[in-house]
């Protein structure tokens, strides 16, 4: 059958399928690494219509970027670095067998996610109320006179706008989806810390975490200075 | 050819004959190469079935075959490619002078204009000999415009204008299909075109109670809309002049330019503020909703025939195809 | 033999475990194999349901046996059930689950979790789509243009837009899964030119799964927030562009024909050096061939669109790519053909099967050039040339492909030999059928006759090709059914399968048919390079089914 276990020493958690643990640590990080890969393709999706309609409806969409706060989201890009500092540090104490910072970091990565969630819904609230929802969400109506009154020299049409916004809600909600996703992965992380599984040994599922919460933060890298801060210089 | 069986359409246009030659070279090399790829299986599967004590050769390749097998297709892929696209080019390209019939498609019929102010429901009737350029726009749905005996087929969007043409040569009734789904009924809108000689075609023409042209239509629309305050022939209103519009370039606000054709005169009729022309504010109402595809085609129309006539080039040669300018109707 | 009644029963997969909860918890790569198998054969009889019903109402010009709506309905369903639940997963979710770890010298794949997972994303896919169906079905078209799909339609189109998209996270686990275990996981001395040419097409098609199938799934996102939300990304009325939505969803679903293509190929490779008793010829230069396949397959994907309204320029470019993505193809049918020459050849099922890919294949291919050619494009496009060109690739190619690989696998799969006349018959069943059905659909669709119409009426001409077709159809149906009937007869009734029943090279037959659940009670250390055919004696007809 499988080669006996007095043969080789290994932890519990290397999988049985695989022939030494390097295999298998090299197997996860490869695995979510493509899975990356997946996820920059799905992105790139949004990005492309963004791309395309930023083009051809461009006085619609910077008059309509301008309105979306510039310090809520620069708040939640220094909140989501940090988070990203305290993630590798997580991985640093779990390769030196520091249990408890490792499960500190971990509560602060999860902490920062949540306020990035947090602000975000403020942000989103902030949409609610000057009528930049799309569609006719809880009875208010799509409307962006406010805007046009802002930019009187810029033709604001309506229906570009709402594409604008639209696209806004798309892409930073499914951003948020896969923050909730990080949350509840990072819980996951804090609860086997404090369990005492992870060690010099083993520590893979930090790493990959990792990983997936570094990859959420470089999306945003990107949705900030594209939905945010493109082309801020007087219209 | 094969009437009671037939393979193809019957050729009614210019272009018909150039995509049939280049099918059945097609048809032939298919079948050339389907041939020996088949013949060549035959006699290996019997040549070398099994038999008893005689082993397979363990051959590795051959650099040579590889390249040569791969260089060859490339080759004769490149001559198809060229010859496809020529036939492309021409079929995309309208030939200056046309006559344009304007063509709106909705769930589930096929609306027509001409020029001279003919409408016509599922039924196109033209005149053999003479070059015509269809300028197309939906209501509602992506549908396609198909002439299988013309050879030509175009998409119709909602939102915006595509072109095709064609230059008819044999008097007759062909089928025009939808060829693009467009819900329920797709298979039932269908229709005919009708290609007359053109004395029977001027018959037709006079024959329909028609009063004006489209051009007249639409220049009773211009005077009802009231574009005729702002768009003045003397240069002095608070819109651009028109005369002349048609197939010119044009400079916008932001420094972009672009030659106004039927998508651009289309989208300043519905949405005026995306496109502003510099020295002009931006104060043109907006018409969308306020006009339908046909009143729009109307206006197209008489916008068209404030150019002044082309000099010296009435009655165009038939088939000529326009050469290196890719002006009116080209579409993105 | 095992049938001995004093001798124990051989402990192998399938009985290591009984009981339903070690088939739905299993993380056997094997076992999941058929759980795939079940579920994509449901699939494949409600979608050839469909389009038997299709081919009954094209009898006639009129429109008399179901409704324009119903009609409608039919070709949609029959096009997204065929495509995203039976020929994406078919064989990589059957044949290559079961065979990737065990070819490569492995105990399973690297995330049997994930394996699993994968499997019941795509049951809940699939519980979706059939409820999509159900409660009154989809009539958008499989291609779900817009705006008729996000503005018109008054079907399931959301329901089945999910059911699609969870379906794509199947696909997208499943590529992950083979591209890291084909990484990692392969056993000492199984290096990348070792490696059989069915473990290189399921590379390549993974890659296209990776980076394909995400842009499918965020299509299917802002459609679904279109429909349900009334915003304005695809439909001009509120500003939106429907071309957006055509490129979009051509850049996956052009791709997606080869993820359903080169794992044929994969098998045939293997079929046919096994029946042949050689080396494929060019082994290099097929292996090559799929990934650039894979890779120039991604560039291609507005050839869908030349008449859409798109520029003509553009027209060219892509024109001009989709010739170079045919030189690749077009390789592997030469060294398949080559592979004959000076062969030893024997005409089992899984050989003939893979035959009639070749020859079927190739006409598919050389009717793609007349797709590719703009000029002729024109005419043919939108008409029933283009569904006889897809069904000879994915028809006469993919699933022959995949009937090929089942019959050459299955003794390996279920350790039963099933009746070979049988499997002869059915495969000339097949092939008979299926040109029948498909090839007077070339003339059908040059002479003029568009693709998705209900009803001809008005083109009378157009039926005695119809007829053909149908009738092509029943014994298409025919030669699909036997299958299933001497494949189940044989679990019960069918001769014990040797381990290695064809002679055939590669690590799948030096294990017990079928395999244990680790497959191997060592790890193999490879020494020889693959197909290494002049060491494998040819099997004994008669040994190869005895006892």
């Amino acid at each position: 059958m499988t080669d006996s276990h007095a043969a080789t020493q290994h932890g519990p958690e290397l999988l049985h399928h695989f022939a030494d643990e390097e295999q298998q640590r090299n197997s996860a990080s490869l695995g979510m690494w493509l899975f990356l890969g997946t996820e920059i393709m799905f992105f790139g999706g949004m990005f492309l219509a963004y791309l395309v309609y930023r083009l051809n409806y461009f006085e619609s969409f910077a008059a309509s970027s301008r309105s979306i706060a510039v310090p809520l989201g620069a708040i939640n890009t220094a909140v989501l670095l940090c988070s990203s500092l305290t993630v590798v540090l997580a991985v640093r104490a779990a390769q030196m067998g520091k249990r408890k910072l490792l499960i500190w970091m971990l509560i602060l990565t999860l902490i920062f996610g949540l306020a990035f969630l947090a602000i975000k819904g403020v942000e989103w609230h902030e949409k609610y109320e000057e009528h930049h929802i799309p569609g006719n969400f809880m009875g208010r109506a799509f409307d962006v006179s406010d805007i046009q009154r802002d930019f009187p020299k810029l033709h604001v049409d309506p229906q570009h706008a709402q594409i604008f916004f639209s696209l806004y809600f798309a892409l930073t909600g499914i951003h948020a989806l896969h923050m909730i996703v990080g949350v509840g992965i990072f819980l996951w992380l804090i609860y086997k810390a404090w369990k005492g599984d992870f060690g010099p040994k083993y520590y893979t599922p930090v790493e990959i975490g990792g990983l997936y919460w570094h990859f959420v933060d470089v999306v945003w890298i990107y949705l900030f200075p594209l939905l945010y801060l493109i082309d801020r210089k007087p219209l | 050819m094969f009437e009671s069986f037939p393979l193809w359409p019957q050729r009614a246009s210019t272009i018909a004959g150039q995509v049939d030659a280049l099918y059945v070279f097609l048809v032939l090399l298919s079948l050339f190469m389907t041939a020996a790829i088949f013949t060549m299986i035959l006699i290996f599967a019997i040549r070398y079935r099994r038999r008893p004590g005689v082993q397979a050769e363990q051959i590795e390749g051959s650099h040579k075959l590889e390249i040569t097998w791969s260089i060859v297709p490339m080759g004769v892929f490149m001559v198809i490619f060229f010859w496809s696209a020529i036939i492309f080019f021409k079929q995309r390209t309208p030939p200056d002078g046309a006559g344009t019939v304007y063509v709106v498609a909705k769930q589930w019929m096929w609306k027509l204009q001409h020029e001279e102010g003919q409408r016509e429901i599922n039924q196109l009737h033209i005149p053999v000999g003479k070059d015509i350029k269809l300028i197309m726009t939906s209501q509602d749905v992506i549908h396609s415009f198909y002439v299988p005996a013309f050879r030509i087929k175009q998409d119709v969007l909602p939102g915006r204008y595509t072109t095709t043409w064609f230059h008819a040569t044999k008097a007759g009734t062909y089928h025009l299909f939808c060829a693009e789904y467009c819900g329920t009924q797709h298979s039932g809108m269908i229709g005919q075109v009708v290609v007359m000689e053109p004395a029977e075609y001027q018959a037709w023409l006079s024959g329909g109670g028609v009063t004006q042209s489209l051009a007249q239509t639409g220049e009773t629309m211009f005077q009802q809309l009231g574009c005729a305050t702002c768009h003045r022939s003397d240069g002095q209103g608070r819109g651009p002049n028109l005369a002349g519009l048609y197939g010119s370039k044009v400079t916008l606000v932001d420094g972009r330019t672009l030659t106004a054709d039927e998508n651009y005169i289309r989208e300043s009729i519905l949405v005026p503020g995306v496109k502003i022309v510099s020295g002009f504010q931006p104060v043109m109402p907006v018409f969308q909703g306020l006009v339908t595809e046909e009143q729009l085609n109307s206006l197209i129309a008489y916008v068209k025939s404030l150019n002044p006539p082309p000099s010296g080039t009435a009655g165009t040669p038939s088939g000529v195809p326009a050469g290196a300018k890719l002006g009116e109707g080209q579409v993105q | 033999m095992a049938t001995a009644a004093i001798a124990p029963e051989r402990e192998d997969y399938l009985n290591k475990e009984y009981g339903i909860r070690s088939w739905l918890l299993t993380v056997d790569h094997k076992r999941i194999a058929l759980l795939y198998l079940i579920s994509i054969t449901l699939f494949f009889f409600i979608g050839g349901f469909f389009a038997l019903l299709i081919r009954l109402e094209l009898l006639t010009p009129a429109g008399d046996l179901v409704q324009a709506d119903t009609y409608n309905k039919l070709f949609t369903m029959h096009g997204q059930v065929m495509v995203f639940f039976f020929l994406i997963p078919s064989i990589p979710a059957v044949l290559g689950n079961f065979l990737v770890p065990i070819m490569i010298g492995a105990k399973d794949l690297a995330f049997p979790r994930i394996n699993l997972l994968s499997w019941y994303l795509y049951i809940a896919g699939g519980a979706l789509m059939l409820y999509a169906i159900l409660s009154g079905g989809v009539d958008t078209g499989w291609t779900f243009y817009t705006p008729l799909s996000t503005s018109f339609s008054n079907t399931h189109v959301v329901t089945a837009g999910l059911g699609i998209f969870i379906n794509g996270f199947s696909s997208i686990l499943t590529g992950l899964n083979f591209v890291v275990t084909i990484h990692r996981m392969r056993a000492p001395g199984m290096t990348w030119s070792r490696l059989p040419l069915f473990i290189w097409a399921h590379y390549a098609t993974s890659i296209v799964m990776l980076l394909g199938t995400p842009v499918i799934a965020v299509t299917l996102v802002l459609v679904v927030l279109e429909r349900t939300l009334h915003l304005g990304i695809f439909d001009p009325r509120l500003g939106g562009d429907p071309l957006l939505f055509q490129h979009l969803f051509w850049f996956y679903s052009h791709p997606a024909v080869y993820i359903m293509i080169l794992p044929s190929m994969g098998v045939v490779s293997e079929v046919m050096a096994c029946f042949t008793r050689k080396r494929i010829f060019g082994y290099t230069f097929v292996a090559m061939s799929s990934i650039a396949i894979a890779v120039f397959g991604f560039l291609v994907w507005a050839h869908h669109m030349f008449v859409a309204g798109m520029s003509m320029y553009a027209a060219l470019v892509f024109s001009i790519l989709s010739y170079l993505v045919a030189v690749p193809s077009a390789i592997k049918v030469f060294n398949w053909t080559a592979t004959m020459f000076k062969g030893s050849i024997s005409f089992d099922t899984p050989m003939l099967y893979a035959l009639g890919f070749v020859g079927l294949f190739t006409i598919g291919g050389l009717t793609g050039l007349f797709l590719a050619a703009l000029g002729l494009d024109v005419h043919v496009t939108d008409t029933y040339f283009v569904v006889a060109h897809f069904h000879y690739v994915m028809v006469g190619g993919a699933v022959m492909g995949y009937m090929a690989g089942m019959h050459f696998w299955w003794p390996k799969i279920s350790g039963r030999m099933y009746p070979d006349s049988w499997g002869r018959l059915a495969a000339l069943i097949v092939f008979v059928g299926f040109n029948l059905t498909f090839f007077p659909q070339f003339v059908l669709g040059y002479m003029g006759m568009p693709r998705r119409y209900w009803d001809y009426s008005h083109s009378p001409e157009f039926q005695v090709l119809n007829v053909l077709s149908t009738a092509g159809a029943t014994i298409l149906a025919v030669g699909y059914l036997l299958p299933m009937v001497y494949f189940l007869w044989s679990m019960r009734y069918g001769k014990p399968a040797p381990a290695n029943p064809w002679g055939a090279s590669g690590l799948e037959w030096m294990t017990q048919s079928p395999p244990t659940t680790f497959n191997f009670d060592e790890t193999p250390q490879v020494t020889w390079e693959a197909y290494d055919y002049e060491n494998i004696p040819a099997p004994v007809p008669e040994e190869a089914f005895g006892d």
